[in-house]
């Protein structure tokens, strides 16, 4: 039992780190309409940021919880910043055509990011060490049941970052616009909202999120290198289908469920399935139930 | 003696094939022997690709988790099944070739059966979502060939007899390319399209467009399976990383560059994009080599492509006779129809 106990808290921090990439997904889609294959590279790229960032923000905040914050902040930033810039190079001027050239585009920056984090002059190709941001430490709950520093901070970071995105997604004008252009961007448009301005910044807040996820996964699993935004990435688009994509707080319980679900089966099935339990989740919701488990279905205009 | 003249083209296509290994591929020293090879498998995935992606309209992106089991399937077959029902075949003789024809079939077979598995749940999806549905299945199929011991898990299966060859790929592409341009003028082939241009007005006209769907991905996983048999028997070594994600992205690619539903335009853009890769790796200009950038290269070309010329290079160009035929069609005015009398 303690054993279970254990693995459904290490699912759950490792559902947090998703349903915060999830958010990202859930945001985008639902104001463009379409996938963001980039998302998990853009993902990638924060860890990056969080590596180079950490040497040089130590000196200056000194060890412990300060500097993580800055990191944390700093890979947020940079995250958000290029969300915006491959909205801006390579999506915007596609606003109009059908959503698969979209979708490919989406894809080949990607792939772009993949390969040119591969370089040399960029990342390079091998495995590289996250930096410890915070000392380790275990609590023990009960008997069998513990939970480390890195959780607890992982948890406190996304719960916050969910807390505050949906402060903004309900309650400002900037979310208010949000919802407005999700419903119909051509409606939206006509209320006087800069659509441009709203996706923008809707990338920017996905993105970010996606940047502090990074940081988290980073801490939790320090090895990183220019591949590693993929699976993570895939996954947590599940998780933004399994609550029902275009819905926040489904996303975050999509989250949730596969981290836990992606755990449960490594621990007690076989580690080797843990990838493939996530896509057979995917399968089974799309077959069941396609608008997801928050998400309501529409019927098709024709 | 009157041959119809579709299979006079694919007379005409083998003996072009013949002329080409006689006068052309025994020259090339056996890298640019592996590229050709590569071509013509890369052919033969794009048109299978093309006629779910570009004919029928599903966007597909598990295309090599198909080409992953025709591989395997013939593998196990020629490694471990037949030379143990029947026995080796004596070396350069007759038995490799019917050996490889069995596996291939066998190979496509299996793989169209996983097709009609994947498909028939799947394409009921539409767009992104069967995008996603079939990527899913991809990986599936991958995780679940690392965990096979038999097939040699995620080491891969090795010491595959090399039987492939450039009469096998190239032959088998004229085939493809004959069987595919049919399927698609015949009755089939016009649901197909319908299905494409308009799912919903084609549904209201009473066709059975799950059916058609899935029958199209069926034939489209039965050549990917056969691609799959001859690529692991050229190669003589698969892993299931081999089809993965990027693998499908690959084929999908060629597809989207030829132009979607022109098979010509699709054969050509498989030529190009594997020759290109092999070509950057020793292009440079000055002092700047490409041959480190050319994968991003690749990613970029593809992003400028899509926003400069989404229906692919060719797309539009090479147009079939059907499709000017049916655009040539004078709208008829509707007559009355015929009232029941009595």
């Amino acid at each position: 039992m303690s054993e279970f106990l254990q693995q459904v808290i290490n699912g759950l921090s490792l559902g947090a780190i998703y349903a915060l990439i999830a958010l990202g997904y859930t945001m985008i889609y639902g104001v463009l309409r379409f996938i963001n294959f980039a998302h998990g590279d853009v993902f990638m790229v924060g860890a990056y940021i969080g590596f180079y960032a950490f040497p040089r923000l130590m000196p200056l905040l000194g060890e412990g919880y300060g500097t993580a914050l800055a990191v944390l902040i700093v890979a947020m930033i940079g995250c958000g910043i290029l969300g915006v810039v491959i909205e801006f190079l390579a999506y915007r001027p596609l606003r109009s055509r059908p959503k698969l050239t979209v979708l490919i585009t989406a894809i080949g920056v990607s792939l772009f990011m993949e390969y040119t984090g591969q370089l040399s002059f960029a990342f390079g190709a091998d495995y590289r060490t996250f930096p410890t941001l915070i000392p380790s430490h275990t609590f023990t709950i009960f008997s069998g049941v513990s939970l480390g520093s890195t959780q607890i901070l992982v948890f406190g970071v996304a719960i916050a970052l969910m807390i505050i995105l949906r402060i903004i997604v309900m309650r400002t004008r900037v979310g208010t616009a949000m919802r407005a252009v999700s419903m119909n961007i051509s409606a939206a448009s006509l209320m006087g909202i800069n659509i441009n301005r709203i996706i923008s910044f809707t990338f920017f807040l996905g993105s970010a999120l996606a940047g502090a996820g990074s940081i988290l996964y980073s801490m939790s699993y320090p090895k990183i290198n220019p591949l590693m935004g993929i699976l993570p990435g895939l996954k947590a688009f599940v998780a933004a289908v399994l609550g029902g994509i275009g819905n926040i707080p489904g996303a975050a319980l999509g989250g949730f469920l596969i981290g836990a679900a992606e755990t449960l089966t490594a621990g007690y099935i076989s580690p080797t399935f843990r990838d493939a339990i996530v896509f057979g989740i995917l399968i089974l919701i799309l077959i069941v139930k396609p608008a997801g488990l928050l998400g309501k279905g529409g019927a098709e205009k024709v | 003696m009157k041959i119809a003249r579709p299979y006079l083209m694919l007379l005409i296509g083998i003996v072009v094939v013949f002329l080409l290994l006689i006068l052309f591929y025994d020259q090339l020293g056996s890298y640019d022997q592996r590229i050709v090879i590569n071509i013509g498998i890369a052919m033969i995935l794009a048109a299978s690709l093309n006629l779910i992606n570009g004919f029928t309209g599903q966007f597909s992106l598990g295309h090599a988790g198909f080409m992953s089991v025709g591989a395997y399937t013939s593998a196990a077959l020629t490694t471990m099944i037949l030379p143990k029902l029947i026995g080796a075949p004596a070396a350069g003789g007759i038995g490799e070739d019917l050996y490889l024809l069995i596996s291939l079939i066998l190979g496509g077979t299996v793989a169209a059966v996983a097709g009609l598995l994947v498909g028939v749940p799947s394409l009921r999806l539409k767009g992104d979502y069967l995008a996603i549905v079939t990527l899913g299945f991809g990986e599936i199929i991958r995780v679940v060939l690392q965990n096979i011991e038999s097939l040699g898990g995620s080491l891969g299966l090795s010491n595959i007899p090399r039987y492939s060859s450039f009469l096998w790929v190239f032959i088998t592409v004229a085939i493809v390319v004959f069987v595919i341009e049919n399927l698609i003028r015949s009755t089939y082939g016009k649901g197909f399209l319908a299905v494409r241009d308009d799912e919903v007005a084609a549904e209201a006209t009473g066709i059975d467009t799950t059916r058609y769907k899935v029958v199209a991905f069926v034939v489209g996983s039965f050549f990917a399976g056969v691609a799959g048999a001859l690529y692991a028997h050229y190669n003589g070594f698969i892993k299931p990383e081999d089809f993965g994600f990027l693998k499908s992205v690959e084929i999908v690619v060629m597809v989207i560059l030829g132009g979607m539903g022109n098979t010509w335009g699709i054969l050509f853009a498989a030529a190009i994009l594997t020759y290109l890769p092999e070509w950057l790796r020793d292009f440079s200009i000055g002092p700047v080599k490409f041959g480190e950038f050319r994968m991003s290269i690749y990613a970029l070309v593809l992003i400028i492509l899509m926003i400069v010329r989404p229906q692919g290079l060719f797309g539009g160009l090479g147009e079939s006779r059907l499709m000017k035929r049916l655009r040539n069609i004078p709208t008829r005015k509707p007559t009355a129809a015929p009232t029941l009398k009595g």
